[in-house]
């Protein structure tokens, strides 16, 4: 169970009191009320406050003569003045008087939110160990990764391995794979798992939109700039930034990337001020950076800044043993979306769908399960509600070389792969003995997709 | 049990639907548009050219005593709440009414580019979070979960549109 903050709003104004009690009550705070300075400080002698917020104004005992009282009794509470005139000198008397902050009615929620957690995570950060340690339980995970394949597994142990490490991480792979699960799979496995993973695909914003996205960008910056906004980098402190399509990055962006991943220090678009953030950086590609490199699209200190620790996902074609586990989710993850009563794949459509050769990898599978199920009718997904390339058995999208030498490599692996790297099963398959196999192997260059 | 959604001033019939057929997909319960016009002129506050949400929550509980279930109203107009700038939403915790505004929820107002899409997913998920104040639900840790805090627009995009396995628990939601 969460421990509470206990917080106590003293304004003359219940207007005031009534809508911040409403608003903290919300946030999951213990909160009361007091109308005037005495009143508090008889509630705050019986009860037992972590935070008061005090408004500088009222009538009878100010402000100000409550935050000495209180802070005499107890130098450590936490007072935040508020006011609706500021000024530099009451600003400066409330700061001496050791009021934690100082804020000016109306106050941005943004703002009024930061402040009184920043201020009660300072207070005591062993009792916000505590309930952060309280918390695990509850989290709930994101979206699990799927798949039994040996391949799949390995993935997991180095998702493992690399989640607690707070390196930088590239994760590889076709299409369609699930990069991004496997960056949240990191994430919510690091230590970073209680702020938020902030997800940014490059390769779908213009240039000058992914600058105020990553950066930010001050009220007036721009036309249409009516509010200021936070970007992605300011958003992940303390968590990570996942950069999808990290290739389709201009050269601009490269520079100022690498700018900020040296120093963690950047600026919002239009403004001045330095901002600092603690970020984890994960980013993904589809494509191969070292070509990238040679014809000179990618800065080489970029890359080396990114490539620290590697994951490649295998397309779904090598781990056809995944197929079937990621078909009977998908069928009940839409089934229960759409209200459909479908239960399960007839064995005919599940052969049709193990068989494919998936180049859109998972992301297509997915599709086929949802397309299945809102055109079929009955219990059951049959082979007439695949879509027509997948069940009219046209299995390979292979165009490559048709030496008898490149089919047969290509076909050993497919059987090694459908097997697991298990040589004997795979050698009673193609109905050839285990030395002819091993030899198979060696004379072309054969690995597991994890190895490669 | 029957949840109501008044629209308030709010002109965006795409938008009113959508809130709808979320909600429609989401919950076991009936879910209905009522267009009875609840009075707001006396929430409007010269001085800041707002609306005080409190104000219109308590125009609502006088005006629509015959309805029974819980009350979202959807409006377009500004909202706050005395001590803060603006509020996205407010509701009774553990009560019936709540209010969700659009307005600052508009792409347009903080990059100058227009969002439709955007405009209705930040709604869909506030829509959720102060259902979710009715339900008795507090602010959830979980940044997947709909009911995690969003004082900023910059939260109201980073929270997931779900509610997480234990505020579920508070929801009637669909099997």
């Amino acid at each position: 169970m969460k421990e509470q903050n206990n917080i106590l709003i003293v304004d003359d104004e219940k207007i005031v009191r009534d809508s911040l009690l409403h608003w903290f009550e919300e946030e999951g705070y213990n909160v009361d009320t007091a109308e005037d300075g005495e009143t508090a400080l008889k509630k705050y002698e019986k009860g037992k406050y972590d935070l008061l917020l005090v408004d500088m104004k009222m009538p009878g005992m100010s402000g100000i003569d409550l935050l000495t009282k209180v802070k005499g009794n107890d130098p450590d509470i936490l007072v935040i003045l508020i006011t609706a005139f500021a000024s530099v000198p009451t600003a400066i008397t409330a700061l001496k008087q050791g009021a934690y902050d100082y804020v000016t009615k109306p106050v941005d929620p943004d703002e009024l939110a930061h402040l009184v957690k920043k201020a009660l995570e300072q207070k005591s950060l062993k009792r916000e160990n505590k309930i952060l340690k309280e918390n695990i339980d509850v989290i709930t995970k994101p979206d699990n990764l799927i798949g039994e394949s040996l391949q799949m597994k390995k993935i997991y142990e180095l998702v493992s391995t690399v989640a607690s490490a707070d390196t930088t991480v590239m994760v590889r792979g076709e299409s369609g794979t699930g990069k991004e699960l496997v960056a949240k799979a990191i994430h919510i496995n690091s230590k970073r798992k209680y702020f938020p993973i902030i997800p940014v695909n490059c390769g779908a914003l213009a240039e000058s939109i992914l600058e105020s996205e990553l950066f930010g960008h001050e009220k007036g910056a721009f036309t249409g700039a009516q509010f200021k906004r936070k970007g992605k980098f300011e958003m992940a402190d303390g968590g990570t930034l996942f950069l999808d399509e990290i290739a389709t990055l201009s050269q601009k962006m490269q520079v100022e990337l690498l700018r900020v991943l040296d120093t963690k220090q950047f600026s919002r678009v239009g403004g001045n001020q330095l901002i600092k953030s603690d970020f984890r950086l994960i980013t993904a590609t589809n494509q191969s950076l070292e070509d990238l490199v040679k014809e000179g699209k990618l800065r080489e200190d970029l890359y080396y800044r990114l490539n620290v620790f590697t994951i490649h996902i295998p397309p779904l074609r090598e781990r056809r043993d995944d197929i079937p586990i990621l078909s009977h989710f998908f069928l009940h993850k839409f089934a229960t979306v759409m209200n459909k009563p479908v239960k399960k794949i007839s064995q005919g459509a599940l052969d049709f769908l193990v068989k494919y050769d998936w180049p859109g990898n998972v992301r297509e599978l997915e599709n086929a399960i949802e397309r299945a199920i809102v055109i079929g009718k009955g219990d059951t997904i049959k082979v007439e509600n695949l879509p027509f390339h997948i069940a009219s058995g046209n299995i390979s999208t292979d165009t490559g070389e048709k030496s008898l030498a490149a089919v047969e490599k290509k076909y050993i692996l497919q059987i090694l792969n459908e097997n697991n790297w298990n040589i004997s099963r795979s050698a009673t398959q193609l109905k050839i003995d285990r030395v002819t196999l091993y030899n198979k192997i060696n004379k072309y260059s054969l690995r597991t997709a994890v190895e490669a | 049990m029957n949840i109501y959604i008044i629209p308030l001033e709010l002109k965006n019939r795409t938008l009113l639907d959508s809130v709808f057929n979320e909600l429609m997909t989401k919950f076991s319960a009936e879910i209905f548009i009522d267009y009875m016009q609840i009075p707001y002129e006396n929430a409007h506050t010269d001085n800041r050219r707002q609306y005080y949400s409190t104000q219109i929550i308590s125009n609502a509980i006088n005006k629509l005593q015959h309805l029974n279930g819980k009350i979202l109203l959807l409006t377009s107009l500004d909202l706050y709440v005395p001590a803060l700038t603006y509020i996205f939403g407010e509701a009774q915790l553990g009560g019936k009414h709540s209010i969700v505004s659009a307005c600052r929820l508009h792409e347009e107002f903080y990059s100058g580019l227009s969002n439709e899409t955007l405009l209705i997913e930040r709604t869909i998920k506030e829509a959720l979070h102060e259902l979710g104040h009715n339900f008795g639900l507090k602010h959830c840790d979980d940044w997947d979960c709909v009911m995690h805090s969003s004082p900023g627009i910059e939260e109201v995009d980073i929270k997931g549109k779900y509610y997480c396995r234990e505020c579920s628990k508070a929801m009637p939601l669909k099997v």
